[in-house]
């Protein structure tokens, strides 16, 4: 029936697909255009090109130091919420367990909880048991933060196969742990790996945590935070914008081809 | 002997299957026990991090600050000053419009996108869901603050239109106002809201939709009638999503919404910075999550029922 008409057909959809593309992508994409402007201000007529920024950027120690405590807490947090995660989907998708539903619920409330709740919460609770604040404090929220997206991802990776698999690895002989690592591994990969990107993106970009939980050491949120209010500092933070952007693009996009060799991979290799 | 021997195997199998039956207990309690084990370093990491918080946030609330102490006495006078000032309420109810205008405007704007990936496109529909979700990996305060720079009053909308020639002076009613917040909001929080339709849409069975054209009702019918009531958990979804987390926002406001536009959240930020009245700040929180719930209640109950008459 559609197979004879042209792929292209200028209806209204297509026409509201590219005016919402542009919506969203037109602000986004003014961060790396003033990024390479010879300009301390941001505004039209552009000046000329330079990449005076993007070196600032580099000799900008207490931005790196930022970075760097950002991507130590990332990744502490996505390997851990990522362990945490995967106990809990294994255990609700794998055991008979009364009060499931509840419990389960208990575990998503960070979902749906404004962030600044949770943060001003932690706060107090924090400061009444006299615990300094630290990376530690910041860690800690943002693996509350991320369990639930790393349970959610997992629930319905492992929901989706056969349980039977492991049944059949532990009636051949192999014990608990190495069914796990031989059998439910391998098939909840994928899932992980989802899990941990996620996690890590989170992670990364949480501001609202780090703003209440964070003291003399910064997130790189936070400390973008605090150079958005000085005028001369924004053409350096927005060339690190554009290069977090371009960093994160070049890995999801890597994420999801190993994904869909993965897919691929799979289909060819079945029955 | 053959009656005693039948007698016997008989008690035989039911001492069996009793054993059998309790054996099969033993092992499901097991099994749940292995269960709850598993589960429990997420379950402390929550109650020690999300219940206990909330209790102390609550608790908090009726105590009182005193320069930099608290004084630990039970007392309402918070929730009194909440409703003696009428600061309080109307900046609650300000962030409530608020948050519900950019969630309506989202989700409608949302809709039609996520109706043309699941069933206009037939090909590389990942790669339509991948573009739409490129522009949220720039970092959440940078997106917001890329608003500033599109709207500001040197900024690129401002300064585009003057070097073109058609205005020359900068417009200033673009920023600082709740309208600035509103668009900042929705382009923000996009994504959110046309995953979940998106999923909803393409779960929706097709040969319904072509039983309801070959009973003769029209495209638009059908959407109505069969379309939009089925994708309508991806629409309650979106609007939770959407809504719930731009209540308490305070990063948008104070970037763009100037003194006309600051939000509940900046209030209750501000009482655990510069104000430095952390019970006051507890109170209002709380009395703000009591009102979202109430508000996320009567939006359930709502679709709730218009779901059951429409069935």
């Amino acid at each position: 029936m559609t197979a004879n008409k042209p792929w292209w057909r200028p209806d209204g959809f297509y026409v509201y697909a590219v005016l919402y593309l542009t919506f969203i992508y037109l602000p986004v994409l003014f961060l790396p255009l003033f990024s390479f402007n010879d300009s301390k201000y941001i505004a039209f007529p552009l000046k000329g090109f330079t990449l005076q920024w993007y070196s600032e950027m580099i000799n900008n120690p207490s931005m790196l130091n930022a970075l760097a405590n950002s991507v130590k807490i990332g990744l502490v947090v996505a390997i851990l919420s990522t362990i945490f995660g995967l106990l809990a989907a294994k255990a609700v998708t794998r055991y008979r367990l009364p009060g499931r539903g509840p419990i389960v619920g208990f575990i998503m409330i960070p979902l749906v909880i404004p962030e600044i709740i949770l943060g001003i919460s932690l706060l107090i609770l924090i400061s009444l048991a006299n615990i300094p604040l630290s990376l530690l404090t910041v860690g800690f929220a943002h693996l509350l933060l991320c369990i639930p997206f790393s349970m959610l991802v997992l629930v319905s990776r492992m929901e989706g196969f056969d349980r039977s698999m492991e049944e059949a690895g532990l009636d051949l002989g192999e014990n608990a742990w190495m069914t796990f690592w031989r059998v439910t591994f391998p098939i909840v990969l994928p899932g992980i790996v989802a899990s941990l990107l996620l996690t890590f993106t989170i992670s990364f970009d949480e501001f609202v945590l780090a703003f209440f939980l964070s003291s003399i050491e910064p997130t790189l949120p936070v400390y973008i935070w605090s150079s958005l209010r000085f005028p001369s500092k924004l053409p350096a933070t927005l060339a690190l914008g554009a290069t977090i952007f371009l960093i994160s693009f070049v890995i999801v996009t890597f994420a999801e081809w190993v994904r869909r060799r993965g897919v691929r991979l799979e289909s060819t290799s079945g029955i | 002997m053959l009656d005693i021997s039948s007698g016997l195997s008989m008690k035989n199998s039911i001492s069996q299957s009793k054993l059998h039956f309790r054996l099969r207990r033993l092992f499901i309690q097991s099994e749940s026990v292995r269960g709850y084990t598993m589960l429990s370093p997420t379950f402390l990491a929550m109650v020690l991090g999300l219940a206990m918080p909330l209790v102390v946030l609550f608790t908090l609330s009726f105590w009182l600050q005193e320069y930099l102490d608290f004084i630990r006495t039970f007392s309402f006078a918070n929730y009194f000053e909440f409703f003696q000032k009428p600061i309080f309420g109307k900046l609650l109810l300000k962030s409530i419009r608020i948050s519900g205008l950019v969630t309506i405007v989202t989700v409608l704007l949302a809709y039609p996108m996520a109706y043309f990936i699941a069933f206009r496109i037939k090909k590389n529909k990942l790669i339509w869901l991948i573009l739409i979700t490129v522009p949220f990996w720039t970092s959440y305060l940078l997106r917001v603050f890329a608003w500033k720079i599109m709207l500001g009053y040197n900024g690129v909308i401002n300064s585009g239109l003057k070097s073109l020639g058609f205005i020359s002076e900068p417009l200033a009613f673009l920023l600082y106002n709740p309208t600035s917040v509103v668009i900042t909001l929705a382009h923000a929080w996009a994504a959110f809201a046309i995953l979940p339709i998106y999923v909803s849409l393409e779960k929706i069975d097709r040969s319904l939709l072509e039983a309801a054209r070959d009973l003769g009702e029209t495209a638009w019918m059908t959407f109505l009638r069969v379309t939009l009531p089925l994708s309508l958990p991806g629409v309650i979804a979106a609007s939770l999503l959407v809504f719930i987390p731009t209540v308490g926002d305070y990063v948008t406001p104070s970037l763009v919404g100037g003194p006309r536009g600051i939000m509940i959240g900046n209030i209750i930020q501000s009482m655990f910075g510069e104000s430095q009245n952390w019970p006051m700040g507890a109170a209002i929180s709380v009395m703000s999550m009591f009102t979202v719930a109430i508000m996320i209640s009567l939006f359930l109950w709502g679709t709730h029922s218009y779901r059951k008459r429409i069935a």
